[in-house]
């Protein structure tokens, strides 16, 4: 018996030397890797997920468009202040008078990664792809400015009526529909990018499905691609403008985990993390620390398809009743500020005097716990009840049930005689009670489509598909057409008519917005000049370097 | 023996094909649909996709469709990673499953039952006391703690082994301990309980009482018999093992199955769910008709057939 006994022990005796021994093997390695980064330009960076496709007609999110926005280049990119157009595909391009018609003159040294050139005919096709009902592109809508993409789409008319055409094989001319103010910086969006093909057609169904089925033009090429485990970006030779790109690699492991990811950029695995909440205290006081705001809007939905939010005053009151800068301070705790606006803050700037949306409408609604208390009893009264039970529809997630007990507790706080039952539902579930308008009032997001307010504004036109809560006001409807129309070829007429929309909404108080959100990270000092775009791709690494 | 296969064989193409059903219709009650930027398109737009992936035929032709695909040996493209084959998928993603439920599996049985005797052939003594307190803590201490810990302490601290990722062979040791201890708890506490009743048996006394030495009782008669329930326990464990773990996975990035099963239910990615539900019941099936035969070659006195033979 004793004999087994020891056994035990050295068995457990050889499991840890074994344990001992690998990890001093490592910690060596470590330190190599160390040593050698000091001179090279490789940056390590951590991702949430797999990248869903490397199809760029068929991407719809946000870690796919990053790496598209690395690799391959549209008509123009999104320069190095964040949002400025700048070079890409395209030299120059010309306008014509009625702003509907653009030509585009391609750069002759713009390659694809297998030495082919970039044509515009690798644009025509890309585009007519893109808008192909039978490709079922869910960005296809995107491209609805361009001219009878819309009605192809739906399969009104044949793809060959797209507006887009290759006078030559450097020259591409695209017709609009209308003549969007905000076009250029479209071209810098993914679906938008051109695609060989030759290439495609050769890869079938394969394409975008791995590294070597896809091509690249952009300022790196994917050059491994582990699936769910990581992958790697690397300096493409072929670029144009490949002397201004300093970084060497960008290795990107997929992490999902918060505390897994903290612990890598402890450990110097990684060189940048996005934090939660529950890390930013830890790390405020950090060098490292830094954060960011993004064109995120979150809001409350009010259904006026119910009795008591169908009064205007009770929609005041739940608008102003609680204390939105505490909020932001205590349960987020990640870089967002409280929004009282509905087009969020550093998105858009004027055509003319550059100031941003925000200045000249500034806060739209404030909070005023005791003009709340007094406009709900009103409200309460004019509806004929002594007391009320609003159901809140909210998202699953642990963040959103915070949310959701502050925003009840101090509701019911201001607001006397108001139970609020909170709903948690997945967020496809979510999405299809809000759509069907079943719901009383919800906690709702919206991100912006293309850098121009409509994106937000026209959400809440009468029918509207994002509308979701019978929100209608013939003026607000008639200010929104004409900014999509008439008002195409006078700019700042048609921003002061947007802005005056946005007032519309809140005199209304139809919405109740809450914040905008922000993000909070850490990120090594020595990885410089990553420029964060608000949107498209949310990096670009053209113009990072590292600097020990 | 050959019929009693051939009828096993039959019950299990049977169940698998009674799963596939019943999650495909459970499947399509779920909320929603796999278009994954559903929010910003309207109706039109949304019916234009559907269309094309034939979502709008009803849902028993949709069936049928699924079934004789799968005949074919076909299991469709991913929904949210666009035209990526479900088999190219579910082959990538189990080897690393696979691997850190094999090394657990082994570790924790190895321990378990070493454990497991220890603590019975030392009944009511500190070595028991302890083996119970160790298998009591691996079972009630949810293993994400233990993940953590582990890559805190090991990982972050002492900086013996990698945090996290999947790079080689020291990226699996902390994630196969993480695993592992919950096998070893189960494991030790059925070897503990049937090694004490096989113990107390008559046999044993008579092999005593004939004389055979302590070791060899043990080994030939004891715990050949209290293997039994382990046995048991362990085909079911090692499908849950190998078909891979959430929480694991996810704490130490590690590119497997666990994870992607629970990310394609909550974007509905049909062909992943059916995809991976398929697998894991054949699999689940296949281990347990395996066990049954083990029975078997461990215990004469289980017979096959049911009838006398």
């Amino acid at each position: 018996m004793k004999k087994r006994f020891s056994l035990f022990f050295v068995f457990v005796l050889v499991l840890s030397t074994f344990l001992a021994a690998c990890g001093d093997k490592d910690a060596k390695k470590e330190d190599k890797k160390d040593a050698k980064e000091e001179v090279k330009q490789v940056l390590n960076l951590p991702e949430t997920s797999e990248i869903p496709s490397m199809d760029s007609s068929l991407a719809t999110d946000a870690v796919s468009f990053n790496v598209m926005n690395n690799v391959m280049e549209g008509l123009y990119r999104l320069g190095e202040d964040g949002q400025t157009p700048t070079e890409g595909v395209a030299e120059k391009h010309e306008v014509s008078e009625d702003g509907k018609t653009y030509t585009f003159t391609l750069r002759s040294d713009a390659k694809w990664s297998n030495g082919e050139p970039v044509t515009a005919n690798d644009f025509v096709y890309a585009w007519k792809r893109a808008v192909n009902p039978k490709t079922a592109a869910e960005y296809a809508y995107i491209m609805f400015d361009v001219k009878n993409a819309a009605k192809i789409n739906n399969g009104e008319l044949p793809v060959d009526q797209l507006g887009v055409k290759a006078v030559d094989e450097k020259t591409l001319e695209v017709q609009l529909e209308t003549a969007v103010p905000y076009f250029i910086s479209l071209t810098s969006f993914a679906t938008f990018y051109p695609l060989n093909e030759k290439f495609v057609t050769e890869q079938g169904s394969k394409h975008g499905t791995e590294a070597n089925t896809t091509l690249y033009n952009g300022p790196f090429t994917l050059s491994e691609w582990k699936h769910e485990q990581s992958f790697q970006l690397k300096k493409n030779a072929n670029y144009w403008d490949a002397k201004t790109v300093k970084l060497e690699e960008v290795n990107y492991s997929i992490i999902k985990d918060t505390a897994t990811g903290v612990n890598l950029y402890e450990t110097e695995q990684i060189d940048r993390i996005a934090l939660d909440a529950e890390y930013v205290d830890k790390y405020k006081s950090s060098e490292e620390f830094s954060t960011y705001q993004e064109p995120t809007v979150f809001f409350l939905r009010l259904n006026q398809k119910d009795k008591l939010l169908k009064n205007k005053k009770a929609r005041q009151a739940i608008n102003m009743g609680w204390d939105k800068q505490l909020f932001v301070d205590t349960i987020l705790n990640n870089g967002s500020i409280p929004a009282n606006f509905l087009v969020p803050e550093n998105f858009v700037q004027g055509p003319e005097d550059k100031k941003d949306f925000r200045d000249a409408n500034g806060d739209l609604v404030k909070t005023d716990k005791a003009e709340a208390t007094k406009l709900w009893k009103e409200a309460l009264k004019e509806v004929g009840v002594d007391s009320y039970k609003l159901v809140l529809l909210n998202y699953d997630s642990e963040s959103a049930k915070k949310t959701a007990e502050y925003i009840k507790e101090e509701l019911e706080q201001t607001l006397p005689g108001l139970t609020v039952d909170i709903k948690p539902q997945p967020f496809q579930q979510k999405l299809d009670l809000e759509t069907k308008g079943d719901y009383q009032f919800s906690y709702a997001g919206w991100g912006p489509d293309y850098p121009d307010p409509m994106t937000f504004v026209d959400m809440f036109v009468t029918d509207g598909t994002h509308n979701q809560m019978e929100y209608s006001n013939p003026k607000f409807d008639e200010l929104v057409k004409k900014s999509k129309t008439e008002l195409m070829s006078d700019l700042p007429k048609r921003w002061e008519s947007l802005q005056e929309a946005e007032k519309i909404l809140f005199e209304d108080a139809a919405i109740a917005p809450m914040f905008q959100r922000g993000r909070a990270y850490l990120q090594r000092p020595y990885a410089k000049n990553i420029v964060k775009h608000n949107f498209g791709g949310d990096f670009s690494f053209k113009w990072a370097y590292i600097e020990k | 023996m050959g019929r009693y296969v051939l009828q096993r064989l039959f019950y299990m193409v049977f169940t698998l094909f009674l799963i596939t059903t019943l999650t495909f219709f459970l499947m399509k009650l779920l909320p929603g649909s796999p278009l994954q930027n559903q929010e910003k398109l309207t109706a039109e737009q949304r019916e234009v996709i559907l269309e094309k992936y034939g979502l709008n035929d009803p849902v028993p032709v949709q069936y049928v469709r699924y079934m004789k695909n799968l005949v074919q040996g076909d299991l469709g493209i991913s929904f949210k990673y666009d035209n990526r084959e479900v088999s190219t998928i579910i082959g990538e993603r189990i080897g690393p499953s696979a691997q850190l439920g094999f090394q657990a599996l082994m570790i924790g049985t190895l321990i378990g039952i070493l454990l497991g005797s220890i603590a019975a052939l030392r009944h009511n003594t500190w070595v028991d006391y302890g083996s119970t307190v160790i298998s009591v803590l691996g079972i009630s201490v949810p293993s994400f703690v233990l993940a953590a810990l582990l890559q805190y302490y090991v990982g972050v601290e002492l900086r013996w082994l990698p945090v996290a990722m999947w790079k080689g062979f020291e990226y699996t040791i902390l994630p196969t301990l993480a695993l592992s201890v919950f096998v070893i708890a189960q494991v030790s506490r059925f070897m503990r309980t049937e090694m004490i009743e096989v113990l107390h048996s008559d046999y044993i006394l008579l092999a005593r009482a004939k004389g055979i030495s302590g070791s060899g009782i043990i080994l030939k008669h004891a715990l050949r018999n209290a293997l039994i329930p382990v046995i048991t326990i362990l085909g079911p464990m090692a499908v849950n093992l190998m078909t891979g773990t959430l929480v694991i996975e996810r704490i130490f990035a590690v590119p497997g199955l666990g994870e992607q099963f629970v990310l394609s239910i909550m974007v509905n990615d049909y062909t992943i769910i059916m995809g991976i539900t398929i697998f894991y019941s054949a699999l689940f099936i296949l281990i347990v008709f395996i066990v049954d035969i083990l029975y078997g070659i461990i215990d004469p006195r289980i017979r096959l057939a049911g009838g006398k033979s």
